[in-house]
């Protein structure tokens, strides 16, 4: 196994972008991660690219061939990695793996999603496809309602609160305010979240991430080959990735996610890190709850006071561990494709000093933490500035 | 000189019969309370059994007729926008026509452009009688709006229409200039022999509503010279109460100037005639050298924008010969969802 290195990162603004399309999107995000690692398209030697639905939200199949010939790089392999909400960070992956490997020695990785093309409605059936079908969705459970069940057993065994909720939502918008590809740059209140519509009890509104639009991609080679590139050199430490069942009722426990348990062993043991040297993290906040059993499951806090620690300002940015300073999902938009991807991005430019008004200081090890389905999978990297 | 072409005389018509947001919100388990405050709509018209937009034209035009001193004979082109004309095929300016006594010299046409074929009607009136080849036309914009049970549209579709005669005589608002922009863009259609509208969700907002109407007014001020600061008053398509507000903040109008037109909330979105109804509220209160605004929005899409200015005439003009917008809005009566279901054909049996 070699080491690699992420030397490029891409990434269109998220949000609701009538006017571009999936191809657009992915093709945009690519060209800017070539760019910013200052390589040829003809380098490229792999491509992988998540992408969870393209074929309900704009009738798109056939992904990987579709991104080689947009970016003008027919006869390269590319492969599209589906795993839900977590097909980006498994993209990802599967391109470190392809690179550790001694397979390929440049690999581009995107993450795209066009989900604003079908009505809501539509959007929500598809979205529910990661969930069973035949034993949730059919019955009519949407990932609101899934959240929601955790989200009230939560409450009721570690005595979260509904502020403690909203206080992720808070946090993370206020973050967004500050990354100027987010999809909500807007400051809100608690009170805001209290009040915004009701979703699924106790869900509202402002505790669930948006359907956007957006493309994300990143460039790894292997570390020895790094430095021709660029100077801050950012290296995968740590790659775990973990399963549990596809249905939330076979579950033991609902207030933790196994997968996020498992695969961020597997990762804290390849970087030979414990959870308490991560100086910044990127967690899976679809739902404001989503963050909470996160950063317990990754062992930031202890099961049962993730709550607790929102509310204390803990994971706020210039808290003990920040958390989602891109805004997370919840802000910066979640196209559930590119959302693994962009995570990496952040990180990257978190670990390289460029994350501008939402640096964390003296950032040297960062966390990537991506979710598919409620919790059925599970991606997890460990990144080092060398 | 410049000559004066514009409104000679408008009429307004309302059906009495409304309903509560609460009670559509309530059959539906809905919270009242965020559809209110995020539509900003309080109640809606409704047309009775026995209104159509036929029935709405003839009113509002005989309003209109009320006001001034012409022969109907001397109105010389009668175009009425709608998109729930009660024929398919068959039009529903010859009832009007024959029903006000201005037939048979008469062009007549029904205009389809969602929610601003009124305004096309007007600058289509306008074109003929700046060419002499009508003396009067009459430009109505009516609706008796579609919406399927349970859809978002419910809380706004509502009912009424404006009628605009327009002239070269006593005009009492000079319309000094118009500009439309339009696009293929499908956020809101029904299809042929279908009940319902269907429409694209967000996909409404900012790349329909929103792109259309701001480059109308920009462009058309931009052709006159004008800024938002230059006009007392501005008016706005009103799919909701919100978006109108909205669109005014983005172009830099003030609400003080928006406020008096803004019908939406207590009449809810009477399609092609929302913006028309707007505009006839403030013309209910307007002074000679008002300068007034107005932008209408049709799905599909396009916008109409007018730079108006109000004459010397309004102050003879026989605005009290027929019910002002306010006093039509407070003559109501409301109904529950059983009655509302009744009126609007949403009960099945066999």
């Amino acid at each position: 196994m070699r080491d690699v290195a992420v030397i490029g990162i891409g990434l269109t603004k998220f949000g609701e972008l009538w006017e571009k399309s999936f191809r657009d999107l992915i093709t945009e995000a690519g060209i800017k991660a070539i760019e910013d690692a200052g390589i040829s398209g003809r380098e490229i030697d792999g491509i992988y690219v998540g992408s969870m639905s393209a074929g309900r939200f704009v009738g798109q199949e056939h992904v990987g061939a579709l991104v080689a010939d947009s970016a003008g790089l027919i006869g390269v392999p590319s492969t599209r990695v589906e795993s839900a909400c977590a097909s980006g960070g498994l993209a990802f992956r599967q391109a470190y793996l392809a690179v550790a490997s001694g397979m390929h020695d440049m690999v581009v990785v995107g993450g795209v999603e066009k989900m604003t093309d079908v009505v809501s409605a539509e959007a929500t059936n598809t979205l529910a496809t990661a969930a069973d079908q035949e034993w949730e969705s059919f019955f009519g459970v949407t990932f609101p309602a899934l959240y929601a069940l955790i989200a009230t057993r939560h409450m009721h065994e570690y005595g979260t609160t509904r502020e403690q909720l909203a206080q992720v939502a808070v946090k993370n918008h206020a973050n967004g305010v500050l990354n100027p590809n987010a999809h909500f740059k807007r400051k809100i209140t608690l009170e805001d979240v209290l009040n915004s519509s009701p979703v699924a009890y106790p869900l509202r509104l402002l505790d669930c991430s948006p359907v956007s639009d957006g493309a994300a991609a990143v460039i790894l080679c292997p570390l020895k080959d790094a430095k021709k590139y660029t100077d801050k050199i950012v290296k995968i430490r740590g790659s775990g990735q973990a399963s549990d069942t596809l249905a939330l009722y076979s579950r033991e426990d609902i207030c933790t996610f196994k997968s996020t348990v498992l695969a961020s062993k597997m990762a804290y043991k390849q970087a030979k890190i414990r959870s308490k040297d991560v100086d910044v993290a990127e967690v899976h906040d679809c739902f404001t709850i989503a963050e909470i059993l996160a950063i317990e499951d990754l062992g930031f806090f202890r099961k049962g006071e993730g709550g607790k620690a929102v509310e204390e300002g803990l994971t706020e940015m210039d808290g003990t561990i920040p958390v989602n300073t891109s805004g997370g999902l919840k802000a910066k938009g979640h196209p559930v494709g590119a959302t693994g991807v962009a995570q990496i991005a952040e990180i990257v430019m978190q670990l390289r000093g460029e994350a501008d008004k939402r640096q964390v200081k003296d950032a040297e090890i960062g966390l990537t933490h991506n979710i598919g389905g409620s919790g059925a999978s599970c991606v997890v990297h460990i990144l080092e500035v060398v | 000189m410049k000559e004066d072409v514009g409104i000679v005389s408008y009429g307004v018509y309302i059906p009495r019969y409304r309903i509560k947001a609460s009670s559509i919100a309530k059959v539906w388990g809905k919270d009242s309370r965020y559809i209110e405050k995020g539509l900003n709509i309080t109640e809606k018209s409704v047309p009775g059994p026995d209104e159509d937009v036929a029935t709405i034209s003839v009113e509002a035009a005989r309003y209109a007729l009320r006001r001034c001193n012409i022969n109907p004979k001397d109105i010389g082109a009668i175009y009425i926008g709608s998109e729930s004309h009660p024929y398919a095929v068959k039009p529903t300016g010859t009832i009007v026509g024959e029903a006000i006594g201005a037939t048979p010299d008469l062009m007549v046409a029904d205009y389809e452009f969602a929610c601003k074929a009124g305004t096309a009607a007007i600058q289509n009136c306008i074109a003929l009688i700046k060419s002499n080849i009508i003396k009067y036309g009459l430009a109505i914009g009516a609706d008796t709006s579609q919406s399927a049970p349970g859809d978002a549209l419910e809380y706004t579709a509502s009912a009424g229409g404006a009628a605009f005669i327009l002239g070269k005589d006593k005009v009492i608002v000079n319309i000094n200039a118009t500009y439309s922009f339009a696009t293929d863009t499908p956020d809101f259609w029904r299809r042929e022999a279908r009940k319902y509208p269907a429409h694209g969700g967000r996909f409404t907002g900012e790349p329909a509503y929103f792109k259309h109407i701001i480059n109308a007014s920009k462009n058309l001020m931009e052709k006159i010279g004008t800024e938002p600061g230059d006009y007392d008053y501005a008016v706005f398509h009103q799919p909701n109460g919100k978006f109108p507000i909205s669109v005014a903040k983005k172009l830099g109008f003030t609400y003080e100037q928006i406020e008096p037109g803004l019908i939406c909330p207590f009449l809810g979105n009477t399609y092609s005639g929302s913006s028309l109804v707007g505009l006839s509220a403030v013309l209910d209160i307007a002074k000679p050298g008002d300068r007034i605004f107005v932008t209408s929005y049709g799905s599909g899409a396009g916008s109409d924008s007018f730079d108006l200015t109000v004459t010397e005439n309004i102050k003879k003009f026989k605005r009290k010969n027929a019910p002002t917008v306010h006093e039509l809005l407070e003559d109501k009566e409301y109904i529950d969802y059983g009655t509302y279901a009744k009126f609007r054909d949403l009960l099945y049996w066999e």
